[in-house]
């Protein structure tokens, strides 16, 4: 009998050694592909030129066709960066709301509904970009049209909320009770519990959860292709279109002629999206780490 | 959750069966956005006539097209501007012939909002506002506002067909790629400040927005897209033929569809939608493009129906 259940113990243990296995393979899988794909660029387009110059016209035919990325790393920068300006203090706002304030009752219906709109499809949310936020937009900023890197920012800040918002709460539960008794115990009010006690203890964990929400923010596509209007030009403000790098891949990647330059471009495009987004989970998820060893 | 998975896994069993089914017998046409809507209408109409066929049109634009025909993935690509050089090279690599059929007739059609009171342009300021150097309505007569430029994303055929053939140089870096025309209209019956292209079929019907005359040049008439003698004849100076590609000599339902497509009953269609018939030189073009020999514009009708028809009268 033991003998079985050591047999048992060890086949599930290989099985699930596969399974995580299987993870670290495709990604290294995904990006051997993408430098593969990538590298060939680098035969025509000098690396300089590709990273720092903002001129991109694959498709040019009167000039010289041009490959620079610099003006879609801005844009896709400016509109991530944008949407955790505006889903961080909401975000935490909401989850010190949830962990703190909210009586039981509130928070059973509200958090499910956090994470339902976590699975709204990404079109749906562009959509709203085109026929409320952009409208909206135009209004208030007196522009002749809402298709802009603002709008950018306030859908994707919606799609980055409900990670912010679950992650948050979840680092705000797991400061010891300790703390915030003893602030009690010292004769802090609630408030000053949580903002000078709970928060900073719990920082580490809400950085990480925003780092998480950015690293989405970075990699939505459609909802930016539809809402940021799709201009190439360098922008000079959040109240101009931009065309985020997502953008890019996806309009083009549907008609461009295999193995040439420009294909090759758009797979050195996602090479950069995929290192950006990579930096940014590793940082997330150093500081979690390390906001873990802290506490313990 | 058990029986979740079971509806998964029959569902996923039908779709790809319907899959293999489909590619068989069923006419994948795919392309240009300004064709779709026309094609589309087309195709209902043909497979109400002809049952047992099936069509089906998708969009994506006039380079997704063609890379569908080349890559195999359609039987008809649809097509607003003509087919490359370098993807007719391609497509013979892979041992595709593209064949061009010139199925209707479109003037091309810029339009502003309705708020706008410009009512005309010539051909070389058209250009030189998507060329980036007018950047203000003043500059052409209008109100002090600044230009927003409209336009298609690069996978359009209408985006190509602009650059090669009114502005003669590149778009401004400033122009928003939209996805297609009738996200134009959009866009412009909201905004004071645009400008925009669409097919002609698609300025018709769009509420709000104002369809510029345009004249060749300085001094020459202003003409609007909606006459068919200003089209036919060219005094509208934005026209095009709207092409549809096969590979070879197109045999069985294709080539059913593309001559119903052309027969004076396909045509009265592309009217209906908005775009013009094809002129008679046209035609002959097709017939040979076609391998067909004499004029296919009688009714494609097969004798039985023409039969009953007949006995109706």
């Amino acid at each position: 009998m033991a003998k079985h259940n050591d047999f048992k113990e060890k086949l599930i243990h290989g099985l699930f050694f596969l399974n995580g296995l299987l993870v670290v393979f495709v990604l290294i899988g995904i990006f051997v592909l993408l430098v593969t794909k990538a590298l060939p660029a680098f035969r025509q387009i000098r690396l300089t030129e590709f990273l720092f110059s903002a001129k991109w016209n694959p498709t040019a035919t009167f000039v010289a066709p041009s490959y620079g990325i610099l003006s879609m790393l801005v844009s896709t920068l400016m509109v991530s960066i944008g949407a955790l300006i505006i889903a961080v203090p909401l975000g935490i706002g909401t989850a010190a709301y949830l962990s703190d304030v909210a009586d039981k009752r509130v928070r059973e219906i509200a958090k499910p509904i956090v994470e339902i709109l976590a699975g709204i499809p990404s079109v749906v949310i562009g959509f709203l970009g085109i026929v409320l936020v952009g409208p909206f937009i135009a209004k208030i900023f007196r522009l002749p049209n809402g298709l802009n890197a603002l709008n950018g920012s306030i859908l994707l800040a919606v799609m980055a909320l409900p990670t912010i918002i679950s992650l948050s709460e979840d680092a705000l539960n797991s400061v010891p009770k300790s703390f915030q008794e003893a602030s009690l115990a010292l004769g802090a009010t609630h408030w000053q519990t949580l903002m000078r006690v709970k928060i900073p203890a719990a920082v580490s964990g809400i950085i990480a959860a925003s780092m998480l929400g950015m690293g989405r923010a970075i990699g939505e596509t459609m909802t930016v292709l539809m809402a940021t209007g799709c201009a190439i030009a360098m922008p000079k403000s959040f109240l101009q279109s931009v065309q985020t790098m997502t953008a890019t891949i996806a309009i083009e990647m549907g008609e461009v002629p295999y193995n040439t330059t420009h294909y090759y471009a758009l797979f050195g495009i996602g090479l950069v999206l995929f290192i950006i987004t990579f930096i940014v989970n590793m940082i997330s998820d150093i500081i979690f780490h390390k906001y873990q060893k802290v506490l313990k | 959750m058990n029986r979740f998975r079971i509806a998964l896994a029959t569902m996923l069993v039908f779709l790809s069966l319907g899959n293999c089914f489909g590619s068989d017998d069923m006419v994948q046409i795919k392309g240009s956005d300004t064709l779709i809507n026309m094609v589309q209408k087309l195709s209902e109409v043909y497979m109400a006539k002809e049952p047992g066929t099936a069509i089906a049109v998708t969009g994506g634009g006039s380079g997704t097209g063609i890379a569908g025909l080349i890559n195999k993935k359609c039987d008809i690509a649809n097509s607003s501007r003509q087919i490359k050089a370098s993807e007719v090279e391609e497509a013979n690599k892979k041992g595709v012939d593209p064949k061009r059929v010139v199925v209707a007739i479109d003037a091309l059609s810029i339009i502003v909002s309705g708020q706008n009171p410009i009512d005309k342009l010539t051909v070389d300021q058209i250009g030189k506002i998507y060329r980036g150097e007018i950047k203000n309505w003043s500059e052409v007569g209008g109100s002090d506002l600044p230009i927003t430029l409209y336009g298609r994303q690069s996978n359009s055929g209408t985006y190509d067909f602009m650059k090669e053939n009114v502005m003669f140089g590149e778009y401004s870096p400033t122009l928003k790629s939209m996805n297609g025309n009738a996200q134009i209209a959009e866009a412009l019956k909201q905004d004071a400040s645009g400008i925009g292209y669409v097919g002609v079929g698609y300025a018709k019907e769009a509420a709000g927005v104002k369809v510029l005359k345009v004249a060749s040049k300085i001094g020459a008439n202003y003409y609007d897209p909606f006459n068919m003698m200003d089209v036919k004849t060219g005094r509208y100076p934005i026209t095009r033929p709207l092409n549809q590609y096969v590979n070879g000599a197109p045999k069985g339902v294709v080539k059913d569809f593309i001559i119903y497509e052309l027969s004076e009953e396909g045509q009265a269609i592309v009217e209906q939608e908005g775009f013009f018939a094809i002129p008679d030189e046209y035609q002959t073009y097709n017939d040979q493009a076609l391998g067909v020999s004499g004029r296919i514009r009688q009714s494609p009708m097969r004798p039985k129906d023409l039969e009953e028809n007949l006995g109706a009268g």
